[in-house]
């Protein structure tokens, strides 16, 4: 069952895909022209633009401290900056001030503790990774060090969006207000998602390298520098590198994970109060996605292994996979069906969640079982330039929020020239059988990788997928369509297009799957 | 006792049994704690083997039995008190006299005194346990002339004063971090997962606090260890042992194995106290379902429409309200229920009741932000900064009213004295609760009619009582606690004469004790801002369930009983995002308190205005979310219509 063979053929180079209308997918070859009422919000940040670090914190340290300190101050600074092995390192290399015995001591307790740490790291690899190695390893976006845009996020009820760069700071774009606000601080290092507070204007969460910050951002201000007074730093002890967080969609919880800490934190953030819920196993929570309707939880672990939370008492269930970890997963818009997929497998798995949000908890039947929905191994398109291999593993996905479209990024393979990193969107129907369709290829200029995409949460004609490129550039593809479950009164006025007569589709007699044959 | 049956039957058949379940669970954990306990104060790395069947026979021997009883005697001691002091309201002292009366309250001193004597209980336990040295309180020795006699045994001593030291300690600190104070999660968890969880900060907080509170005593008794030695020695007819060494000198104290002793003791007392807290806590705040509809009449009294109105106990009336969100929340039918029409005649009762409940709530909070903002805007900043005496200068007249200020409390002080401080929630008759002398929260007369109603049956023997809604007496009440007070009548003459009846005008300067009453009244910083947000998380409840039940009403209210309600829904929602919003320009409001992770303090109370201000705009948000452009065929005024575009832009 190869569900990319039933795909429209890619585009050939130079073409890029501007919008979905009239049930396909239509291209164009020069991306200044016939761009749509989205342009005004495309972005582009090149590269050379940002003024990055040049050097990080630690190695400037060495070059002002000059090291004339005491023993003793250089012990406090230590255990200030790296805690109990920072400290024992000290003493270890400045053997020459200590006594003997003293640092023999030390230099066997820092061996025991990295034997230990060896032997943790055995089991679980990811722990010997650097920070920023992890966030990398773990981010949805693909190949995140690289990346200049390294975290995007629409606002849940409006058109404003935030963008996190390679420089640390954060962008606000707002299509209604000429200001965009630059977002900066201090422990703002190395971002690795940032989401709005739903049901709020102004709140935006952001994951860093050190702690989760919470902005402020008045929406009314004519400031374009925020100041750091505006950001709530939330930290826990071993709560490091964050990297995903997922904000309750009633706006009440924030929820963070770090692929170091076994437990994940849920955050009052008002309070500014988390209660830990920890399990042991899996080794950390790397990836964390919050049901739609807010009845649940999809936290991946970096073993075989991901959890599905429940929300109303907290518990959860384990969902142990065969081959790697949980990469990357979605939730349909009422909160039944999530589709994940996991490292080293070409296919999408779904699980149905048969409850509804009212029942009590111990009644809802979990699933028993995930069932393959997609298979997207490698399939070979021939076009007059060569062929082009499409598939491979699965870096994100991403449902619009009416269940209709479902963008999937497939990683490609860096080495290849004819194996690009592609985004393969499908068609999908919840009622009355959940189905999948074929629907084409989202490509980009020649030369630009898709890294990130995320949907629109509320693009009136249809679905608005945001997709971040390699090359800096951030491009809006709408597709437009008719839902058939919302009624039209509201939209019929608005419309644009004028071709928007909902045609039979041609692929309609090649569902790729359905649940009636699964 | 109980001001009425209803909180009769809640108490006798929920909280009392909720207290019984998690002491039985507290006495239940004693014997691995113990165990624990003696194999870590064993422990020698020499003998590992030797080490581990020592601790087995001791743990089979009569004598740790006997040591069994006693802790389990303790733990359900502490249990009770646990349940007698607990309040689902923090105390807050807005100055440090009010502090040190809260201190000095003899209820708190039996509570001290209580704790003092558990802690002597559980260090004569922990020294029969550690045994060897420690374990008598006589000792045969020497004499000069070289006649054996009985000596006193130092070590022992030590083990008994250090264990009624941190017993006194833990019962102070636990009125200054607000211990009793019983707070809710967000996060409802199952309560073995929750216990579970919570455990290792459990161990952390017992651990540093003992730490602490050993080297307190070290110094204590290095000091003053000479009386209670002397004492003992008299009462007891014991001899000091000459020969030994004394503890309470440099060399005494330096002795690693000892101060080890003290501190894997202190962790073991405070473990098993604060474990028995933190299940009192976990059970206590439990949720419990109450039926929206009663099956049989004679339940009604137990339904929540029915218990939502009621003010005491508080517990009651919290459990409830969360019990209202909850289901506001995440189920369709018992929301069903709420909006359901009554059988015969068709009336919405339950919604009525719900959110009539509620919107009083709300519209109490707002009055009392109200009323606040007035005192602060007429007082102005100095309200925090002078100290009283630089501005007496300014005009004569401002002494009557200061004086007035000054003395007023007083008598307050006196006849509440007894009664008020750390009475329980649940604590009826003739008394007023949950009040402190000079905190400014509840019994103040400054609080509105609403929340005396809330918070207990009106005390009788006030002098307030009757007059409370009139508008002088809520304006002149906040000067109760306010510092600099009397400059505000030299700064605004033209007040209305009404706004000054003073009933006991003294033309007398203030006296010397008065004045230094005065100084110590100083306002802490932020604590007035604490405190009135004290019972905030009922508000948040109410603004959760409100905004919930609204927005499923939209799809679920097949009468329309919501509609009715919504225009007062939405104003008064709005009357306090403006009283809220004015209340966070002030000084210290918006501070952020510092909190320690290393203490089982509850720090939720000191964050209740934030959390309450985000659930507030948020349930706006969700109402504007979900009507969207209907809202515009509401009716409220221009102002208000104004405010909810706002909202509706999302530009809030």
């Amino acid at each position: 069952m190869c569900s990319l063979a039933l795909f429209p053929p890619p585009l050939p180079p130079g073409q890029t895909t501007l919008c979905e209308s009239n049930n396909e997918l239509l291209c164009g070859t020069n991306n200044s022209e016939a761009r749509q009422d989205s342009s005004a919000l495309s972005l582009h940040f090149p590269r050379e633009s940002l003024k990055l670090h040049s050097r990080t914190e630690s190695s400037s340290k060495a070059a002002f401290l000059d090291h004339s300190e005491t023993l003793w101050m250089r012990s406090a600074a230590a255990w200030r900056d790296g805690g109990f092995t920072g400290l024992l390192n000290e003493i270890t290399t400045s053997h020459a001030e200590v006594p003997k015995w003293l640092s023999v001591t030390s230099g066997c307790i820092l061996a025991l503790l990295r034997w230990v740490s060896s032997f943790h790291g055995s089991l679980y690899p990811h722990v010997t990774l650097s920070s920023e190695d992890m966030i990398a390893e773990f981010s949805q976006l693909l190949n995140w060090s690289d990346c200049v845009v390294r975290a995007f996020a629409w606002h849940p009820h409006t058109d404003k969006f935030a963008v996190a760069l390679l420089d640390d700071s954060i962008k606000i774009y707002n299509p209604k207000s000429a200001i965009t606000p630059t977002l900066k601080h201090r422990l703002q290092r190395n971002v690795a998602a940032v989401q709005w507070k739903p049901l709020c204007a102004s709140v935006l969460a952001v994951a860093c390298q050190n702690c989760l910050l919470v902005w402020n951002v008045d929406p009314c201000s004519l400031s374009t520098r925020p100041s750091s007074g505006c950001a709530q730093v939330l930290s826990h002890p071993g709560h490091s590198p964050v990297t995903s967080i997922a904000w309750s969609p009633s706006g009440s919880l924030l929820v963070s994970a770090s692929p170091l800490d076994t437990s994940m934190m849920v955050w009052d953030v008002a309070a500014e109060s988390c209660v830990p819920l920890q399990r042991v196993g899996g080794g950390g929570v790397t990836f964390l996605s919050w049901s739609p309707d807010g009845s649940h939880i999809l936290a991946s672990t970096p073993s075989a292994l991901f959890r599905v939370w429940e929300t109303r008492m907290w518990t959860c269930e384990r969902w142990p996979c065969i081959k790697g970890c949980c990469q990357s997963g979605c939730w349909s818009p009422d909160g039944s069906r999530l589709l994940f997929t996991v490292q080293g497998e070409m296919v999408i798995y779904a699980l149905t969640f048969s409850g509804s949000p009212g029942v009590p908890p111990g009644l809802v039947k979990g699933p028993q079982v995930a069932v393959v929905v997609a298979d997207l191994s490698e399939t070979t398109f021939n076009s007059p330039d060569g062929d082009i291999i499409v598939g491979g593993e699965i870096q994100s996905l991403s449902w619009d929020p009416r269940g209709e479209r479902l963008a999937v990024l497939l990683k490609g393979d860096p080495g290849a020239a004819n194996r690009p990193a592609i985004i393969a969107v499908f068609k999908t129907r919840s009622n009355p059988v959940f189905e999948l369709l074929p629907c084409g290829f989202v490509q980009g200029e020649p030369g630009a990788e898709p890294r990130l995409l995320q949907f629109h949460p509320n693009f009136q004609h249809g679905a608005l997928l945001t997709v971040c490129w390699s090359s800096g550039k951030i491009t809006h593809i709408p597709f437009y369509f008719l839902t058939s479950g919302i009624s039209q009164v509201g939209l019929s006025g608005s419309l644009p297009l004028p071709h928007l007569q909902e045609r039979p589709a041609d692929f309609s007699n090649q569902s790729l799957f359905t649940e009636l044959i699964s | 006792m109980f001001p009425s049956e209803t909180s009769c039957w809640f108490i006798r058949k929920v909280i009392w049994w909720r207290a019984a379940a998690s002491i039985a669970w507290s006495v239940l954990l004693l014997p691995p704690t113990t165990a624990v306990f003696v194999f870590v104060s064993k422990f020698s790395f020499l003998h590992p083997i030797q080490t581990i069947s020592e601790c087995l026979s001791l743990l089979m021997s009569s004598c740790l039995i006997f040591s069994f009883i006693l802790l389990g005697g303790v733990v359900t001691m502490v249990g009770f008190l646990n349940l007698e002091y607990y309040t689902v309201i923090p105390t807050i002292a807005c100055s440090k006299i009010a502090l040190l009366g809260q201190l000095l309250h003899p209820r708190q001193v039996i509570n001290s005194f209580a704790h003092c004597l558990m802690g002597v209980i559980v260090g004569w336990c922990c020294a029969v346990t550690v045994g060897s040295r420690y374990e008598t309180l006589g000792c045969p020795c020497k004499s000069s002339d070289g006649v054996p006699q009985m000596g006193l045994n130092e070590y022992h001593l030590v083990f008994l004063l250090a264990g009624a030291f941190v017993g006194f300690s833990h019962s102070l600190l636990g009125v200054i971090h607000n211990i009793n104070y019983v707070s809710f999660t967000a996060v409802q968890q199952y309560k073995y997962l929750h216990f579970k969880g919570s455990l290792p900060l459990v161990l952390k907080c017992s651990a540093i606090q003992a730490f602490y509170s050993i080297r307190n005593f070290t110094v204590a008794y290095f000091f003053l260890g000479y009386i209670p030695k002397t004492w003992i020695c008299k009462t007891l007819n014991l001899h000091l042992d000459s020969s030994v060494h004394r503890l309470d000198s440099i060399t005494g104290f330096v002795d690693l194995s000892l101060l080890y002793h003290l501190w894997i003791s202190a962790t073991f007392l405070l473990f098993t106290w604060y474990t028995t807290l933190l299940l009192f806590r976990i059970f206590v705040t439990e949720v419990y379902s109450f039926p929206v509809q009663p099956t049989f009449t004679e339940d009604s009294r137990q339904c929540l429409p029915r218990v939502l109105t009621d003010q005491q106990p508080m517990i009651l009336k919290f459990l409830a309200l969360q019990d209202l969100a909850l289901l506001s929340k995440h189920s369709p039918s018992r929301r069903s229920e709420v909006f359901s029409l009554s059988q015969p005649g068709g009336h919405p009762h339950n919604w009525n009741a719900v959110s009539r409940e509620c919107l009083a709530l709300l519209a109490d909070l707002t009055q009392r932000l109200v009323a606040y903002h007035e005192t602060v805007a007429t007082n102005g900043r100095a309200k925090s900064l002078s100290s009283g005496s630089e501005r007496k200068t300014s005009s004569d007249t401002s002494f009557s009213s200061g004086t007035e200020d000054l003395m007023s409390p007083r008598p307050t002080f006196l006849t509440k004295t007894p009664t008020s401080v750390f009475a329980r929630s649940f604590a009826g008759g003739p008394h007023s609760p949950l009040t402190a002398p000079f905190t400014p929260d509840l019994d103040s007369p400054f609080s509105s009619p609403t929340l005396r109603r809330l918070t207990g049956p009106v005390d009788q023997c006030s002098p307030w009582h009757g007059s409370v809604q009139s508008p002088h007496i809520m304006r002149r009440a906040p000067k109760l606690w306010s510092t600099s007070a009397e400059s505000q009548v030299s700064s605004s003459p033209p007040r209305s004469p009404a706004s000054v009846p003073s009933p006991k005008q003294e033309p007398t300067k203030p006296s010397f004790l008065a004045q230094f009453l005065q100084n110590r009244k100083e306002q802490l910083p932020e604590a007035s801002s604490q405190a009135l947000f004290a019972d905030s998380q009922a508000h948040i409840w109410a603004l959760e369930a409100l905004s919930y039940l609204v927005q499923a009403s939209f799809t679920e209210d097949q009468f329309g009983v919501v509609q009715t309600t919504l225009p007062s829904i939405l104003s008064s929602m709005l009357h306090l995002q403006e009283a809220v919003d004015r209340h966070f320009k002030l000084p210290h409001a918006s501070s952020k308190p510092v909190r320690s992770a290393n203490s089982m303090e509850d720090f939720t109370y000191k964050t209740l205005r934030f959390a309450l201000r985000a659930t507030l705009k948020t349930a706006i948000y969700r109402i504007t979310t979900t009507f969207g452009s209907h809202l515009n065929a509401v009716q409220m005024s221009a102002e208000h219509r104004k405010r909810l575009q706002q909202f509706l832009e999302f530009k809030e």
